[in-house]
């Protein structure tokens, strides 16, 4: 630095850390930052490095090929069954959490909705693997007759299809049991949400005559949209990442892969696969392709996101 | 009756009360609006006692008073938004056209739509564009209304706000400064073609050259609908206001009208000797 810009100029930025207690602060919270950033990159890179050999050795038909007799290995079902389950839990778990927290938000005396916030919170502090016990044990044989009612009435609709007469370990019933887990999640989140729409834009609705409904179709809604999207996500991830409850209620098939029969005994899921397959790998060849099942699972879920942030801000347009 | 009874009474005997005084018939085409005897709650605490006033058709006027006398409170019961307050209770009546607004078989949704609103923050919505928020009553009360296009121009036009935003009604609302918002706001309230606008402080967060220009808007909309103000600008009621009511509440007590009268009349010889030190501005 030359003597000119010290006479010009004054270094504001060290002067304005220059309080030691602050610097200390500063750097450990920046540590902090950067360590999640070096977990996040050393997963990648660990399991990427176990993803190259297996991909030398089976090629692209890893991921378009159902199979897992040596020596072919595919996860196609495995891969679209993870999403599978994920859609079928979202399209029950989202309306379920959206209507619960507009009641809790909107229409619950405070003492109900303070309770019934707990219990929500409750139910999302169940271990997963209680949730996959009370699955097997009550929600499979309850399950099996729900779908055998779907399937006698709505068996005209190709997704309630059922030709085996086997209703359970379905993705109907693994759907539902991420659902359970997800309606916690969502829930928190949307309720948070709604529970801040202004409350000067609720009186611009009410004083030009809207219903609960309209209110929040053109206003609680549209206000937290961003928010309620960031909701489903989180809850998105829960559902495609779990691994234990779903153990328990879903049969692992591999061919044929289950595209559309979700009342149909069999599916697909790649956490599901991995905890199933780890405990009998037939040595250290099977547990890398488990590792790069694994890798390919966390693609997806980074593409899930990244797609969700797209539809986000797509959906942006005013509303004219 | 004394007070204290009448304190005591509960809200039903209230009601029966008021049957029997409403025989008074009411000239149509000459009192728009009117508030009998009227008293209001939160929970246990009244906040307002025994107000009555009139409103003519097609005249401004001012409501003013020091904080926490009630006005605001006063003004969310003309078009039924203080029922929406948990807790919230009322005695008396507010006659609207010759009728009872809170009689059983009045849809409150009408009574929103005929009596709009505009509050002391502008609060159009922010996911909406301009031309969106001016037609967001209809969508918000399923009020059914051709030529949007039309109203869209001729509330936008009488909210003063027209030149500003015709060339840019798809933007977001929120582009707007907070004067123009306000105005957006007033547009909003006239598309579902109210009878009587109730503005709470509409300029309290506006810069002077804003709140001369929503004046400019009251004093045009005044040949059309009636207008109930709440003010605490004093030279603000005398630039606009046909009448004034100065509200007041003593020591914690319930507030109550104080003074009503002819703008000119409450500010340049005052009855009371509260509302002459109110509006010189001893106190406030």
């Amino acid at each position: 630095m030359s003597s000119t810009d010290t006479e010009s100029f004054r270094d504001l930025q060290s002067a304005a850390t220059s309080h030691r207690g602050d610097r200390i602060f500063n750097r450990t919270i920046t540590l902090a930052a950067f360590t999640a950033l070096i977990v996040l990159a050393g997963i990648t890179v660990f399991l990427g490095l176990q993803t190259i050999p297996v991909l030398q050795t089976q090629g692209l038909s890893f991921l378009t090929t159902s199979i897992w007799v040596a020596p072919d290995y595919g996860i196609w079902g495995m891969l679209y069954g993870s999403v599978l389950l994920a859609v079928i839990a979202l399209v029950i778990a989202v309306p379920v959490s959206l209507l619960l927290s507009v009641f809790m938000v909107f229409l619950a005396p405070k003492g109900v909705s303070k309770v019934l916030t707990n219990l929500v919170d409750l139910m999302a502090a169940i271990p997963s693997v209680i949730i996959g016990l009370w699955a097997f044990y009550i929600l499979d044989p309850v399950s099996q007759e729900w779908q055998q009612l779907l399937n006698q009435y709505l068996g005209w609709i190709p997704i309630f299809k059922n030709t085996s007469g086997n209703f359970s370990g379905t993705p109907f019933t693994a759907g539902f049991v991420l659902a359970v887990m997800m309606i916690p999640i969502v829930t928190s989140v949307t309720r948070e949400v709604l529970g801040r729409t202004p409350p000067e834009l609720i009186n611009a609705a009410e004083a030009l005559g809207c219903s609960l409904w309209t209110m929040l179709r053109y206003v609680a809604l549209p206000y937290g949209r961003g928010g309620l999207v960031g909701g489903v996500m989180l809850g998105l991830g829960r559902a495609l990442g779990e691994t234990i409850a779903v153990f328990f209620v879903l049969k692992i098939v591999f061919e044929p892969v289950n595209y559309y029969d979700i009342i149909e005994s069999g599916g697909g899921s790649i956490a599901t696969l991995i905890v199933s397959k780890f405990g009998e790998a037939a040595g250290p060849y099977e547990v890398k392709l488990l590792l790069a099942a694994g890798f390919f699972l966390f693609m997806m879920t980074l593409l899930v996101n990244v797609i969700a942030n797209l539809i986000v801000n797509r959906t942006g347009r005013l509303q004219k | 009756m004394s007070a204290a009874e009448f304190d005591e009474m509960s809200v039903e005997s209230m009601d029966e009360l008021e049957t029997s005084l409403a025989a008074e018939p009411v000239t149509p085409g000459t009192v728009e609006m009117e508030a009998r005897d009227l008293s209001v709650w939160f929970g246990a605490r009244k906040v307002l006692e025994g107000v009555n006033i009139r409103f003519p058709k097609n005249t401004v006027t001012a409501l003013i008073g020091p904080s926490g006398c009630g006005k605001s409170t006063f003004i969310r019961t003309l078009n039924r938004l203080h029922e929406l307050i948990p807790g919230a209770k009322l005695a008396g009546s507010v006659m609207y056209e010759g009728k009872d607004i809170y009689a059983p078989e009045v849809d409150p949704v009408h009574i929103r739509l005929n009596i709009g609103m505009v509050f002391q923050k502008p609060n159009p919505f922010p996911s909406m564009t301009i031309r969106g928020n001016v037609l967001s009553g209809m969508k918000l009360s399923g009020m059914k209304r051709p030529n949007h296009d039309q109203i869209v121009e001729e509330t936008l036009t009488a909210a003063g706000l027209w030149n500003e935003v015709k060339d840019r009604l798809n933007a977001p609302a929120g582009d707007l400064s907070g004067g123009q918002q306000q105005r957006l706001v007033i547009a909003r309230s006239l598309a579902v073609n109210p009878h009587v606008l109730l503005m709470d402080e509409p300029a309290s967060a506006l810069d002077p050259g804003s709140t001369l220009k929503i004046e400019e808007t009251i004093r045009e909309l005044r040949k059309d609908i009636t207008i109930i103000i709440v003010t605490h600008n004093m030279q603000q009621a005398v630039r606009i206001a046909d009448n004034t009511a100065f509200f007041l509440s003593l020591d914690g007590n319930p507030g109550r009208v104080i003074e009503q009268g002819p703008t000119t009349e409450i500010f340049g010889n005052p009855q009371d000797q509260r509302t002459l030190d109110y509006v010189n501005g001893r106190f406030g």
